[in-house]
């Protein structure tokens, strides 16, 4: 009896092994970030778009926002920056945009160019900031609710639709967690 | 020839040092030795199959300095990968450390040694219990 019971037990082993490898396969490479659902990391940097005057992530408080993680160097950014552009237009939820280790001028122009989807620009020359956080490829995109937590991060670049359905919805439903 | 062979040695030496990724160098060698061994379980969590001491991207240099700084002011190793765990998730550490979810990890390997020990001994036992009630197999066995 065991002589087939045994194999028959390995065989169901590796079966379950393997599928739920093959079920995770599609999110392979995306790491999910540990801090969601833990406080966001405080810091002060100075604010691109006004020069003298620095950006404290604790003014923040008692609003929903969106924290956008860019670089001029970013390939993905330039495309996601239209649907910023329009997200801002719409109003619905501030952005707040990381310039993570860039070039100022550059920083400046783009925006002139393109359209400034931000309420904050904080100048991240160093990277530090981008390290707590845990980013580790522009655009990623945090949603911070009003008491300062973490709620989602988006990795890669935004679409409209991602944009309502994780971010917009998430922010405006009474519960604070969308349907 | 003995001198061609040497110029070709020192040439390679040279070669690979200039195409070091990292040049950090701690002042206190044990440091230094420490260092490396830390940047090399680090994950690039860019380029995910590479240690952030071989990756010559942006954000393996920004951790790389982020390890040099905290040795330097006295951390010690597993308070470095706390701090980079903390950020990017187990993830980041090459070597994955003994929690509730990994511990079928780490002992996977020890449970099937046990198990085929058990099937060896089984076998072994079942065997001579053959041969010691089988007086014919025991007469052939002596006969060879």
């Amino acid at each position: 009896m065991t002589r087939y019971l045994l194999p028959l037990a390995a065989f169901a082993l590796l079966a379950i092994v393997l599928g739920v490898g093959i079920k995770q396969s599609k999110t392979k490479g995306v790491v999910v970030s540990p801090l969601i659902g833990r406080e966001a990391p405080d810091f002060t940097l100075p604010d691109l778009l006004a020069p003298p005057k620095k950006f404290d992530s604790r003014s923040m408080a008692g609003r929903w926002y969106a924290l956008n993680v860019w670089g001029t160097w970013c390939v993905e950014c330039r495309a996601e920056h239209e649907v910023l552009v329009a997200a801002r237009q719409a109003a619905r939820l501030p952005i707040i945009g990381l310039n993570w280790k860039d070039d100022e001028a550059e920083a400046r122009s783009w925006l002139a160019q393109l359209g400034n989807p931000y309420e904050a620009v904080p100048i991240d020359a160093e990277g530090r900031v981008a390290i707590d956080y845990g980013v580790y490829g522009a655009p990623e995109t945090f949603l911070i609710d009003p008491r300062g937590v973490i709620v989602h991060k988006q990795i890669g670049p935004l679409t409209p639709e991602i944009w309502e359905r994780d971010f917009v919805r998430r922010a405006t439903s009474p519960t604070g967690e969308g349907s | 020839m003995k001198v061609r062979a040497l110029f070709v040695i020192v040439g390679c030496a040279w070669v690979s040092g200039a195409l070091a990724i990292d040049t950090t160098r701690l002042p206190d060698p044990a440091l230094q030795a420490r260092y490396e061994a830390l940047t090399h379980e680090l994950r690039c969590m860019q380029c995910q199959n590479q240690s952030i001491a071989d990756s010559p991207v942006g954000l393996a240099a920004d951790l790389r300095r982020e390890v040099a700084e905290q040795l330097t002011a006295g951390r010690t190793d597993d308070e470095v990968r706390d701090y980079m765990a903390a950020r990017y998730g187990d993830f980041i550490l090459f070597r994955p450390r003994m929690s509730a979810r990994t511990a079928w990890l780490w002992s996977l390997p020890g449970l099937l040694l046990i198990g085929g020990a058990v099937v060896a001994w089984r076998i072994v036992r079942r065997r001579s219990t053959m041969a010691a009630n089988d007086p014919e197999f025991d007469a052939g066995d002596e006969e060879r």
